[in-house]
């Protein structure tokens, strides 16, 4: 393969289509009879609906038709979550909507007005009046968690791990910390807010939605509404951001799809910026325990970490917290324990680095105030304790470049003018601080299905169900089908974005790029095999008697000879030729659990960060930023620069201002919206300068590892780490807004 | 109304935004709508050059004036504005969900900061005062939210329209 494409900063393939304005996303769809749908959201945490009064909201010109559990067609009810069908897992939440007078959260989504305009529907759903019978509802975090419970285990996600004493190492430790944190509820405000465009055409389905898993909400849909599943059609061409928010399937979906098979008219339900809030789940809150032992030379001798979330009563997530203290640091004794407790709140869900970006937080403070107590340089203190093996199980790492990342992000930032001493650096009214902590992300892989077809005129068709959540999907995979061909990327088309098209994987757990570009190479492969088995075949091909073929200029060619694909394809008479790779379900997870108990992949980096701290009133501004990383070999510099930097601003957002606030009483979420959630605004985010040490994984397709999550990991703690640094204090409760920094 | 140049009339409900007639009743899908109450910017378009958000505006108090969205910006409605080229050069999008807004709310800063418009960073305002600098522009775009963190991108690919070195 000559590498004209590969690690090349291509400029995105839809970068055009996306700034004139052209590119379609799910609520952009225009039908001649569209109709439009707006829910009404529960007002009680807990209860059963004792009436519902629709009678202002039918009296609104434009209204078609009012929905509730007392009229709305039924759905199926959902299936219990297994691993045996990964599908499940695109469940929001357990509640079977619109089939049920329970109420299970407050916001839960328990009418739908369909009607001609978006105003009709908006105003009428105002005019719903529901009368319940409150039940007692837990809502409050904070008050539940002592009640907390071990989180269960199961087959690809471990709770907890024991090695050694460690409550007996922390307590004989010559110098220790033992330090409590808590994080707050997130909403992944993705820009886009959730829209669906359904529309039914007697039992055959078309659904438009920016979703990053189209098979498994596909597969759900024909479950909940009794139709093959060959029946549905999934478009999702262009996703408004995701972050984990549009990985499942929350009731907007399930009630777009009902109202329009309830009325016979293609429906579009967009929700509001606060129906996102109320309807879809966001990232847990945590309360955390990280302890720390050390000999006088800053050799850990203990480590303990433990976490409590939430679930809701009616499903969520369950995050793995302290997964990243399984793999960061060599120490003889680790204690790692992540229990939950559930409350009466919409289910949670996966956000970008589930777990990780938390619990790096935790963990990475921690250490940084062990190197406080230690005196000692916190890069010096983490290599000191770099392990050779996973510390846990021992397994060997498949790429392990901490030390690579720390020592290149050093001489970036300009670590060694840090004078140690907190307080000391200054500028103007401004203390100046500067903090350091790692990044840590698993790398994994699902399966993937495409087809890679070889055209007559030369052009060269990749299909695959790719989602476009902003990564640069088809840009990638372009890349890679256009050097493994020998082909100019411009003669690739890659599509991408419909259900119809083999089966992708979803876009999470950072798998995408890597999952699509094993089945690529292979399809690529085959295709080359193809086209030299045809011309070996034709007695006029200079081809005749070629072994092995390098694949370039549009062909194939050895020692000097060769003929382009059209060449081969005209010769014997055809007019494409096509390849289709992938793996199986079964084969898939037997390869992973076989690889899993070899091999630790993850992909890594240094977070630098440098903040100003006001003196008087404890602002906190981040100035600079240098994040190095380790992700394997880098296909698209442009966008992967773009996604790691898209993680850090994500948790600048996570360090200094994000918080979903629950009220205590009634488990309403009351900052639902973007003036009141708040995420970082062009004037938060400085200069941030990302850097790949671009060294393949040799395990990975291509030395390819996923960067979509590991951006945001340590995130939280440099900034913490840089704010003790500029000033003495350590914030352990997120979001470190002025109010914790002021003198008390 | 004139929308991208053209006359359209519209026979509409007096509470219809701006941003619903234009997506909903004109087709012109480029603006979008991502909070509806005025926090995101993602509906920016430009009414007789003045970027609004689309969707606290009323579509009937627009009548009488030239309103430009992202599909009309491109002068002569051919080929690509500058910075929608700049934009993709920069990798200044993801999602993209932001960008239709992002570009116009550049496209009347620009104009602003050429006339002499202050901002809150502005140390005086004698209209000279005013560098665009890479934190003018920063404070100046800051009611455009990208939430895929596409900022420095975005920062780019204005400055390099703007024609400025880096001041930081
Ligand atoms: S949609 Fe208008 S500002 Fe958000
Ligand atoms: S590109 Fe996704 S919100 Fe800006």
């Amino acid at each position: 393969m000559s590498e004209k494409y590969v690690g090349r900063p291509v400029d995105r393939l839809d970068g055009a289509i996306k700034t004139v304005g052209e590119a379609r996303y799910a609520g952009d769809h225009r039908y001649p009879d569209l109709a439009h749908a707006a829910l009404v959201h529960a007002t009680i945490p807990r209860g059963r609906i004792t009436a519902v009064e629709d009678a202002a909201a039918r009296a609104v010109p434009g209204v078609i038709d009012v929905l509730t559990h007392e009229n709305a067609p039924a759905m199926k009810p959902p299936p219990k979550v297994t691993l045996l069908n990964l599908s499940t897992l695109a469940i929001g939440t357990s509640v079977n909507h619109l089939a049920t007078d329970e109420v299970h959260w407050n916001g839960q989504p328990i009418a739908v007005v369909v009607a001609e305009s978006q105003e009709a529907a908006r105003h009428a759903a105002s005019l719903v009046r529901v009368t319940y019978e409150e039940k007692p509802a837990v809502v409050d975090f904070a008050a539940e968690e002592p009640n907390a419970v071990p989180q269960k285990s199961n087959a690809l996600q471990s709770a907890r791990a024991d090695k050694g004493d460690a409550e007996k190492a922390l307590a004989d430790a010559e110098v220790s910390v033992d330090l409590r944190f808590t994080t707050p509820q997130h909403s992944h405000n993705a820009l886009e807010p959730h829209t669906t465009t359904a529309v039914w055409d007697g039992d055959r389905l078309t659904v438009h939605e920016g979703t990053q898993s189209m098979a498994w909400t596909r597969r759900h849909l024909a479950q909940r509404f009794g139709v093959p599943e060959r029946n549905i059609r999934m478009l999702s061409p262009f996703v408004g951001g995701g972050f984990g928010g549009k990985g499942q399937v929350w009731a907007g979906t399930l009630l777009a799809v009902l109202a329009a098979r309830a009325t016979g008219r293609p429906v579009r339900l967009a929700l509001t910026r606060a129906g996102v809030h109320h309807a879809v789940g966001g990232r847990t809150p945590s309360a955390q325990r990280v302890a720390l032992g050390a000999d006088r030379d800053g050799r850990l001798t203990a480590l303990i970490h433990t976490s409590v979330a939430r679930t809701g009563r009616v499903g969520g997530h369950l995050e793995q917290i302290t997964a990243a203290s399984r793999h960061l640091y060599d120490s003889p004794n680790i204690h790692l324990r992540q229990s939950l407790v559930q409350l009466d709140l919409i289910a949670n869900t996966s956000m970008r680095a589930p777990g990780e970006s938390i619990g790096t937080f935790a963990l990475e403070s921690a250490v940084d105030e062990l190197a406080w107590e230690l005196g000692m340089d916190p890069i010096e203190l983490r290599m000191r304790n770099e392990p050779e093996r996973d510390p846990i199980e021992g397994r060997r790492f498949t790429h392990r470049m901490l030390r690579e990342v720390y020592a290149v992000g050093a001489e970036r930032f300009g670590w060694s003018e840090r004078d140690p001493r907190p307080g000391s650096m200054r500028d103007g009214k401004w203390l100046v601080g500067m903090g350091v902590a790692t990044a840590y992300h698993p790398s994994l892989q699902m399966p993937a299905s495409v087809t890679v077809r070889l055209d007559a005129d030369g052009g060269v068709v990749v299909r695959c169900a790719l989602h476009e959540i902003g990564v640069g999907a088809a840009t990638a995979q372009a890349q890679i089908a256009a050097d493994e061909l020998g082909v100019p990327l411009e003669s690739v088309r890659v599509e991408i974005g419909d259900s119809d098209l083999p089966e992708g994987p979803m876009a999470g757990g950072s798998a995408q790029t890597a999952s699509a570009a094993s089945a690529v190479l292979e399809a690529c492969r085959k295709l080359r095999r193809s086209a030299l088995d045809l011309a070996r075949r034709s007695a006029g091909s200079p081809l005749r008697g070629a072994t092995d073929p390098r694949a370039r200029d549009g062909g194939l060619y050895q020692d000097g000879r060769g003929e382009t694909y059209a060449e081969i394809l005209a010769r014997a008479g055809r007019d494409h030729l096509e390849a289709r790779a992938g793996v199986g379900m079964l084969r898939f997870l037997a390869r992973t659990v076989r690889e899993q108990r070899r091999w630790m992949k993850a992909a890594s980096g240094a977070q630098f960060c440098e903040v100003r701290v006001d003196q008087d009133t404890g602002e906190v501004r981040v100035s600079r930023w240098v994040g190095v990383f380790d992700i394997g070999r880098v296909i698209n510099e442009k966008t992967v620069a773009s996604q790691l930097r898209g993680g850090i601003v994500m948790g600048i957002g996570l360090a200094l201002t994000e918080e979903t606030l629950v009220d205590r009483r009634t488990g309403r979420v009351v900052n639902a919206s973007l003036a009141d959630y708040h995420v970082p605004v062009h004037a938060d985010v400085p200069r941030i300068d990302v850097h790949c040490l671009d060294d393949p994984d040799p395990t990975m397709p291509l030395g390819l590892v996923g960067v979509g999550e590991v951006g945001i990991t340590g995130v939280g703690a440099a900034v913490a780490n840089a704010v003790r640094h500029a000033t003495g204090r350590r914030v352990q409760d997120l979001p470190i807004t002025l109010d914790k920094l002021l003198p008390h | 109304m004139r929308v991208n140049g053209v006359v359209e009339s519209l026979d509409i409900e007096p509470w219809v935004s701006l941003l619903d007639a234009l997506r909903d009743h004109l087709g012109l899908t480029g603006p979008k709508k991502g909070c509806d109450q005025g926090a995101c910017g993602a509906c920016t378009v430009l009414a007789d050059g003045v970027r609004i958000n689309a969707c606290l505006a009323l579509a009937m108090q627009y009548a009488d004036k030239e309103i430009t969205t992202i599909e009309g910006i491109a002068k002569d409605g051919e080929g690509r504005h500058p910075l929608q080229e700049a934009f993709v050069r920069h990798d200044g999008l993801q999602c993209g969900y932001c960008t239709s807004g992002q570009i116009c709310s550049a496209i009347a800063m620009l104009d602003e900061h050429a006339a002499g418009m202050p901002s809150v960073l502005t140390p005086s305002v004698q209209p000279a005062s005013a560098v665009l600098s890479d934190d003018e522009i920063r404070e100046r775009m800051s009611g455009n939210l990208c939430r895929c963190g596409a900022y420095n991108g975005i920062l780019d690919a204005i400055r390099d329209v703007a024609g400025r070195e880096t001041v930081s």
